[in-house]
């Protein structure tokens, strides 16, 4: 996948995870929680997501990494290098 | 116990607020019923298939947001629904309300089915691996959960608690609520009962399995309590939860009131896990009554829990006999015919159905009774129509459940 591929695919996942919110104008640079109602529960939404969509395993101390869009990006890119976006 | 004179210890219905598979309110829901409106209708759910049930369609949207839908559980939205408009309903101004004061006891039939399946069905397409089961399945299926998303969606920071009493659990809230008022734990309750019971397939299963599950060509003449051709139970989901106060708080605010609770009775069969046990139903209907301090010929109506098991109709009929036998005066009605069984809502909104009686001087009739059932020919059953009852005082609201479980609360006109 690639970068923007992924970009896209967190981005789906968020809009499931907070469907009231608008994610049109989401700054990619800033942390999520700063632009978004997002608790605990909402970020192991977003782990448990990306486990069913790609079968990976992120460890919880690598939570830390899934916290703006850009730093989920550049966190996942080589995770997810040889997989083909999910359907 | 509730029939004391004194005003802080008699506890009245301000609010109602109900979801049902015929109406969202109680305004609705009394106009299908006096219109013969049924709510069954024709229901798909997994590996069941084809089926019946009855179904709500109130706005889940009302009072929550789409996250809070996702998150919860349709129990916890249908509390919520309820719980919104009852308040609404009381005429309470909720911002001068001291959440503290507040508590709120959901009666279910069970709670968690629903969402333990949909996890199972959700690993099943992983070869069943445990890594993908949801963070959420405990939140949602913790026994409290319908009761503490009420909490949650109002602030309230009372009490709350869910009251499992299999199909007893609409009274059974009820009652709770009462006796919390009664023991100062609270000063306004959110109280009655709740089912997602429709979104499980193991209820229509069981059922099924049990010979119990109805069927019919026609699904609004599919629950046919009392009814030689009668062969199960309609599955419906729904809720109702009440507005209880002290009958001194609600006339200090001028509030309109639903009627007193005067009696109430719950009783165990100890006799059979499924087969009912007319013995202790009249107990409990003759418990109730004596704490009301009332005779059986002074009930006006009967709201019957018949839900179109030849066993258990039958044997209702039997304890309403022993205990009603001589009464020229009760009528005797059932809400199962229009709406199915609503498990843990059930006594809750068969109740709420009637208690416009008090004031519209009907008797809701009972539906599809073509070919009355001998055994259940009682004299005051009313059968195809509304019959006018001019003065209705007091209303008994009869709710029984499996493990021998018997509820029965009554009702005055205030």
């Amino acid at each position: 996948m690639t970068n923007e591929e992924i970009r896209e695919e967190v981005l789906d996942i968020l809009e499931n995870i907070a469907p009231d919110e608008d994610l049109s104008d989401l700054d990619d640079s800033l942390n999520f929680r700063e632009q978004l109602e997002l608790d605990s529960m909402d970020f192991l939404d977003i782990v448990m997501e990306l486990r069913k969509r790609h079968r990976i395993q992120i460890p919880e101390d690598d939570y830390i990494n899934l916290a703006s869009m850009d730093s989920t990006v550049t966190y996942l890119t080589p995770i997810l290098k040889d997989v083909e976006k999910a359907k | 116990m509730i029939r004391s004179a004194v005003d802080d210890q008699r506890i009245v219905i301000t609010g109602v607020g109900l979801t049902a598979p015929n109406g969202d309110n109680l305004a609705d829901f009394r106009a299908a019923l006096l219109s013969g409106k049924s709510g069954v209708d024709r229901y798909h759910i997994r590996y069941v298939g084809d089926t019946l049930a009855g179904e709500c369609h109130f706005d889940e949207l009302m009072y929550q947001k789409r996250k809070e839908l996702r998150r919860g559980t349709r129990a916890g939205s249908v509390s919520i629904y309820c719980a919104n408009q009852a308040v609404t309903d009381s005429g309470i101004e909720w911002s001068k309300i001291d959440p503290e004061r507040v508590g709120v006891y959901v009666g279910v039939t069970e709670h968690g089915n629903v969402e333990t399946e949909n996890e199972i069905n959700e690993i099943k397409a992983f070869d069943y691996d445990t890594k993908v089961w949801s963070h959420h399945h405990n939140p949602r299926t913790v026994a409290n959960n319908p009761a503490g998303e009420v909490t949650l969606n109002m602030g309230i920071t009372g009490p709350h608690y869910t009251i499992g009493a299999a199909c007893a659990a609409g009274n059974a809230g009820l009652i709770q609520g009462a006796q919390m008022l009664l023991l100062d734990d609270c000063d306004l309750a959110i109280a009655g009962g709740v089912s997602e019971s429709i979104r499980t397939f193991g209820i229509f299963a069981g059922f099924a399995s049990q010979g119990a599950l109805a069927e019919n060509e026609d699904p609004t003449r599919a629950s046919r309590p009392f009814d030689l051709d009668r062969n199960g139970i309609v599955v419906a989901e729904g809720g109702c939860l009440f507005i209880l106060e002290r009958y001194s708080d609600a006339a200090r605010r001028g509030a309109k009131i639903y009627g007193e609770l005067v009696g109430h009775a719950m009783t165990s069969d100890a006799s059979d896990f499924v087969l009912p046990n007319p013995a202790q139903q009249s107990r409990c209907m003759n418990l109730a009554l004596k704490r009301a301090q009332i005779n059986a010929d002074q009930i006006d109506i009967v709201s019957t829990h018949a839900t179109a098991t030849t066993s258990g109709d039958i044997q209702e009929c039997i304890a309403l006999r022993r205990v009603f036998g001589d009464s020229t005066n009760t009528l005797i009605n059932n809400t199962k015919s229009f709406i199915g069984h609503a498990m843990g809502a059930a006594g809750s909104l068969e109740l709420a159905g009637n208690l416009p009686s008090f004031v519209d001087g009907f008797c809701h009739h009972t539906i599809n009774v073509d070919h009355l059932d001998p055994e259940c020919n009682l004299p005051g059953l009313v059968l195809g129509e509304p019959r006018v009852k001019k003065e209705v005082t007091y209303i008994l609201n009869n709710s029984f459940g499996m493990l021998g479980i018997n509820s029965v609360v009554i009702i005055k006109k205030v």
